[in-house]
């Protein structure tokens, strides 16, 4: 199973897309490796760097429709080569938070609340993220500030998970 | 209680519900092209899994970069090719065969009523026009799709469009998605099917149903879907008169999948078409609608009229009615690309492409190429098109580009005005 914890990169815009994820220019590469200088290489948002503000980030928080857009797994794949294996946020674009399941990664929906308190204590500090995937707990951490906030899973989520993936659950039952 | 479109589909494909919300279907149709494929082919071989759950319900084609445009994309294209040869994958679409998927496939007759169909690109949706159930996937879901022929989904809801009212002269299918999706948002069918219907629906030829459909997914839709009925029949005839005795025959068998009266939806919004004009996005969402009439000061340096939303024979018709002795204004690229090589062939035996080239367009072989700026008509930074396309993201034709995403009139328009300019042309009666 892949790791879930470590330092959150706050991406405050709704409608995160795609094409900002990943421009199509990059489907032409056929390794999931060579993505990863190209990740969000075409986001516009204040205080966001392509190349450096993702330096030494595990995790994303952002808003509502997160990864709308094209089908492509090179998305979640940037995300993946470069460390990244759990966002969180408002609510998914259907395909990205299928993709990111399909590959053993975690996209948690959170309630609206519950996003805007994230951002709200923690956006603009360095913060951490333990995840605690058996219990269902995030635990969120800056400076001397401690945030815990459960979070849920369907088993056949959960499953894909610890398979390691849709591939391997599927060659195992079916 | 009754059930819509899509339950019915399901309930004859089920193969497992892992979950309480989960259910794995059974795959009629899974399409490839050369973008997304070749990573799933190269994961099966290395996991020595190169095969093939059934090689006649694979369709692949290499649409995205076409011809080659460089040795990546070269690579793309001969690992889709090896692997369709030796798995004997016969609908395999190569260069002088090959076309836009969303338009190549359902001309070929491999989209029907009741179907289930993934594809590794989000316009997969537009095969709903055919009353399948049609999904986008990542590459993930396609190598199992390859591999198992099955793919999970979560339970789909039905959010019902009833389209209602007279499309005023000069609007058309892209004006009416255009205008329901800025009235339900880019996350308004979020995990949800759009079933599309109504009288303006039932009167509606397939193509336009294809763009009403192809769009879903830029308002979250997992699929646009369509109840077949006699349209959906005359369409297919050529493909199935072998298997029903007559149309009727085959009517009844299809009309089977239209959606109970008392069928569930999450929602039914009733939309009225009456007084809709000629519309324009104007941002980099495909919800930021305006009438094109309030955005005419915008001067376009590229029209580009083809794509998987409006590249069929029924959009080139409409483009080159507009263009028909007119000259494009000098300071604009015209660019057309009828979407397969049946529709260019019909385009130059009804004279259509000679239009588009005394107009001053460019004609390009069938592509994807400009629509996500992958191989030709990339703008520079700065540049502005009107495009018949069907997304308009931050750079999706080309860093620093802006497009604005138009009807196949409003594009030909423009570029005879060098700006954004709804269409004055009268069809015919009856066109």
């Amino acid at each position: 199973m892949k790791t879930f914890s470590g330092n959150v990169l706050f991406l405050d815009r709704s409608d995160i897309n795609t094409d900002e994820i990943i421009p199509a220019k990059y489907l032409t590469e056929i390794t999931k490796e060579a993505l990863g200088p190209h990740l969000l290489e075409d986001l516009c948002l204040e205080g966001f760097t392509p190349g450096k503000s993702t330096q030494d980030k595990q995790v994303v928080i952002s808003r509502t429709n997160f990864g709308c857009g094209s089908s492509r797994e090179h998305a979640p794949w940037a995300f993946e080569v470069n460390g990244i294996h759990v966002v969180i946020a408002e609510s998914f674009a259907r395909i990205f938070r299928q993709n990111m399941f399909n590959g053993g990664m975690l996209a948690v929906e959170l309630p609206p609340d519950t996003i805007a308190d994230l951002f709200n204590r923690f956006a603009g500090r360095a913060t951490r993220l333990e995840t605690d995937f058996a219990q269902s707990i995030f635990t969120f951490t800056a400076d001397e500030k401690v945030f815990t906030v459960p979070f849920e899973l369907s088993n056949f989520d959960r499953a894909l998970v610890e398979a390691g993936g849709w591939v391997e659950y599927a060659d195992a039952n079916y | 209680m009754g059930r819509t479109i899509v339950e019915k589909i399901f309930d004859r494909h089920r193969i497992d519900t892992p979950g309480r919300d989960v259910h794995v279907i059974r795959l009629d149709v899974v399409a490839c092209h050369e973008i997304t494929t070749p990573i799933a082919i190269n994961d099966l071989v290395a996991r020595g899994k190169d095969r093939v759950f059934d090689p006649d319900r694979i369709k692949a084609v290499i649409d995205h970069v076409t011809p080659a445009k460089d040795s990546k994309t070269a690579t793309q294209g001969k690992i889709l090719r090896e692997w369709a040869r030796r798995h004997n994958i016969r609908d395999f679409f190569d260069i002088g065969r090959n076309g836009v998927c969303h338009a190549l496939f359902p001309e070929k007759g491999f989209i029907r009523p009741g179907y289930t169909a993934i594809m590794g690109d989000s316009h997969t949706c537009t095969y709903g026009a055919f009353g399948a159930f049609a999904a986008g996937v990542g590459t993930t879901d396609l190598e199992v799709g390859i591999l198992k022929g099955v793919c999970a989904f979560r339970t789909p809801e039905t959010l019902r469009i009833d389209i209602a009212g007279d499309l005023a002269p000069g609007v058309y299918a892209k004006d009416v998605i255009l205008s329901v999706i800025a009235r339900i948002g880019v996350n308004g069918a979020t995990n949800k099917v759009i079933e599309f219907g109504g009288p303006v629906v039932a009167a509606m030829s397939m193509e336009e149903r294809m763009t009403l459909c192809n769009m879903a997914i830029e308002a979250g839709g997992t699929c646009g879907i369509c109840a077949p009925d006699a349209t959906t029949v005359d369409y297919l005839w050529a493909f199935i008169q072998d298997d029903y005795r007559d149309k009727t025959a085959a009517l009844a068998a299809f009309t089977e999948y239209g959606p109970d009266d008392d069928a569930p939806y999450a929602d039914v919004i009733h939309h009225d078409v009456s007084g809709l004009e000629p519309l324009a996005t104007f941002g980099h969402k495909p919800d930021q609608v305006k009438p094109v009439r309030e955005m005419t000061h915008q001067k376009v340096d590229q029209v580009y009229i083809g794509s998987c939303t409006n590249g069929r024979i029924e959009d080139l018709r409409v483009a080159a009615a507009v263009l028909k002795e007119h000259t494009i204004a000098p300071t604009v690229r015209g660019i057309v690309s009828p979407a397969t090589p049946k529709i260019f062939r019909q385009a130059l035996a009804e004279g259509l492409i000679e239009i588009f080239m005394r107009a001053g367009f460019c004609v390009t072989n069938p592509t994807c190429g400009a629509c996500l700026g992958m191989s030709n008509g990339v703008l520079a930074e700065g540049e502005v098109c009107a495009a018949t396309t069907n997304r308009n993201f931050n750079g999706r034709m080309g860093i620093g580009g802006m497009v604005h995403l138009v009807s196949p009139a409003t594009a030909a328009a423009s570029a005879i005005a060098g700006h954004l300019s709804p269409s004055n042309h009268q069809p015919e009666q009856g066109a």
